[in-house]
């Protein structure tokens, strides 16, 4: 009954697709076989960048995001100052589009002249998704945190650990268990994302697209690099999937 | 060895522990009953600093571990607890329950630890499931791992809050055989409980709790047999149902 009724759908859906009028057009800007093959190189070399600048930015983001979460649920007082600044940071990054996040650092930064600071496209790039998706991550991360029972602190506590290996060897392990899920759901978001980096000149996919693209008077080289994000993506989420199932079934004995 | 002077401790407006006195020598076995709500458990917590004290202090030998400047973890490493719910770390196994104690708190060799971890699992007859996570165990298996996980830090002391009150009662039976066997060892083992049967069998010293005070305390033949206390004898009668 699913199959029937996704058949009936999809069929549906593309016939009236392919019988409107400008579907000639369309499949021969968009959906070219032969363009799509002259453009998969140049897209997939590109594809690369996008790919190097996932995995750097997200090391970096988790780094940031447990810290700032860390900071944010010490019970200490005199960590008042610090903890104001990991409020203000989550708030105005978690704010702020990333698009605007990317032009502010990607040009922003360059200009000030300062020694030391990096001029690498790819460097103010990652700085970039870092402070955006940081914020995200440590508002996630901090979540997790919190909903570690109570007698799980108490129970670490109480055999002499101190604040801090209880909260390295007993909570954050399983809070960051809990939020997996979530956490890479932003993770196949910042994937994405790494496409708002063509803005400050890097030359990722959808740049190398857009290259092909401005010259030949065609959008097919934008199917191709939406191809490889989807490819990219999905291998993320069915991840995602089998990590939650896992440990379910670890922590259920089955 | 283990000595409560004057204790207070308020949560907001109620006063939990209105000023208790206690002395716990070594070797001895002392339970604790009294109604739900009476401050046994909020005692036990005062007694290994999982909650601060508001007035009197606490000595451990011959230190006031209420003391501010002493180092809670460091006194902790020598006062065990474990508790009704068992709050075992579920993303470990049996074994790294055990073992995270001694080698991150003590510093010592895993492999060291394991023969002990294991050792002390084959004495409470759970040898074979060294690897099980804990969801996969009964209550009463769990609270079994539990104790062994206090032991193995080999405390001076073994703080136990009420341990079997969350069991299902066929399994209560393992948990007290536990409990028989320290006291066979020599632990020094301060335990609230309601099994009153129990506590008269293997306590030294019975101490009934009234409303954060201590309304009586002696030998259990004395305490159960010819209480001295009318509300003693009226929690016995109702206690023996």
């Amino acid at each position: 009954m699913a199959a029937l009724s996704t058949v009936l759908v999809l069929g549906v859906l593309s016939f009236v697709v392919v019988q409107s009028s400008g579907w000639e057009r369309v499949r021969a800007t968009y959906f070219d076989w032969a363009d799509a093959k002259a453009a998969f190189p140049d897209v997939a070399r590109a594809f690369w960048l996008n790919i190097r600048l996932f995995l750097v930015a997200e090391l970096f983001i988790l780094i940031v995001g447990v810290a700032v979460a860390i900071v944010r649920v010490i019970p200490s007082p005199a960590l008042a100052p610090i903890k104001l600044v990991a409020v203000l940071y989550a708030d105005i990054f978690r704010g702020t589009p990333t698009l605007l996040i990317v032009l502010l650092v990607g040009f922003g930064v360059p200009a000030l002249n300062l020694a030391g600071a990096p001029t690498s496209l790819f460097w103010l790039g990652v700085i970039a998704l870092t402070l955006s998706y940081g914020a995200y991550v440590a508002e996630v991360v901090r979540a997790g945190i919190l909903s570690i029972h109570p007698t799980q602190w108490a129970s670490g506590r109480a055999l002499g650990l101190s604040y801090g290996q209880t909260m390295r060897h007993v909570v954050l392990p399983q809070a960051i268990r809990r939020v997996a899920p979530p956490l890479l759901n932003d993770f196949v978001s910042l994937q994405k994302d790494t496409a708002l980096l063509s803005t400050i000149g890097l030359v990722e996919s959808l740049r190398a697209a857009q290259v092909i693209a401005g010259r030949e008077f065609i959008f097919t080289p934008y199917v191709v690099s939406a191809a490889f994000f989807i490819a990219a993506t999905i291998p993320l989420a069915r991840f995602t999937d089998y990590l939650t199932v896992r440990s379910l079934r670890r922590e259920n004995g089955i | 060895m283990l000595r409560a002077d004057g204790v207070r401790k308020s949560f907001g407006e109620n006063e939990v522990l209105k000023g208790i006195d206690l002395h716990i020598e070594q070797g001895e076995v002392v339970c604790l009953i009294g109604a739900s709500g009476s401050g046994k458990s909020t005692l036990l917590r005062c007694l290994n600093l999982l909650e601060q004290v508001d007035d009197g202090d606490i000595w451990l030998d011959e230190r006031e571990i209420t003391d501010p400047r002493v180092d809670v973890d460091e006194v902790r490493r020598s006062i065990g607890i474990v508790f009704q719910a068992y709050n075992l770390f579920p993303h470990l196994d049996v074994l790294d329950n055990i073992t995270l104690g001694p080698v991150k708190v003590l510093g010592r060799k895993r492999a060291e630890v394991r023969e002990r971890a294991l050792e002390l699992l084959r004495r409470v007859g759970l040898e074979d499931r060294a690897g099980a996570f804990p969801d996969a165990l009964s209550g009463g298996q769990q609270q079994r791992v539990a104790l062994v996980r206090a032991m193995v830090m080999q405390p001076d002391v073994l703080l136990l809050d009420e341990i079997t009150s969350a069991l299902d009662p066929l399994l209560v039976g393992e948990v007290l055989d536990v409990i028989r066997d320290l006291r066979a060892d020599g632990m020094t083992i301060v335990m609230a409980t309601h099994e009153m049967s129990f506590a008269r069998e293997v306590a030294d010293r019975i101490v009934f709790m009234v409303d954060g005070q201590v309304e009586e305390s002696g030998p259990p033949e004395q305490v159960f047999g010819s209480p001295q206390s009318p509300r003693t004898a009226e929690f016995l009668a109702r206690h023996r149902g």
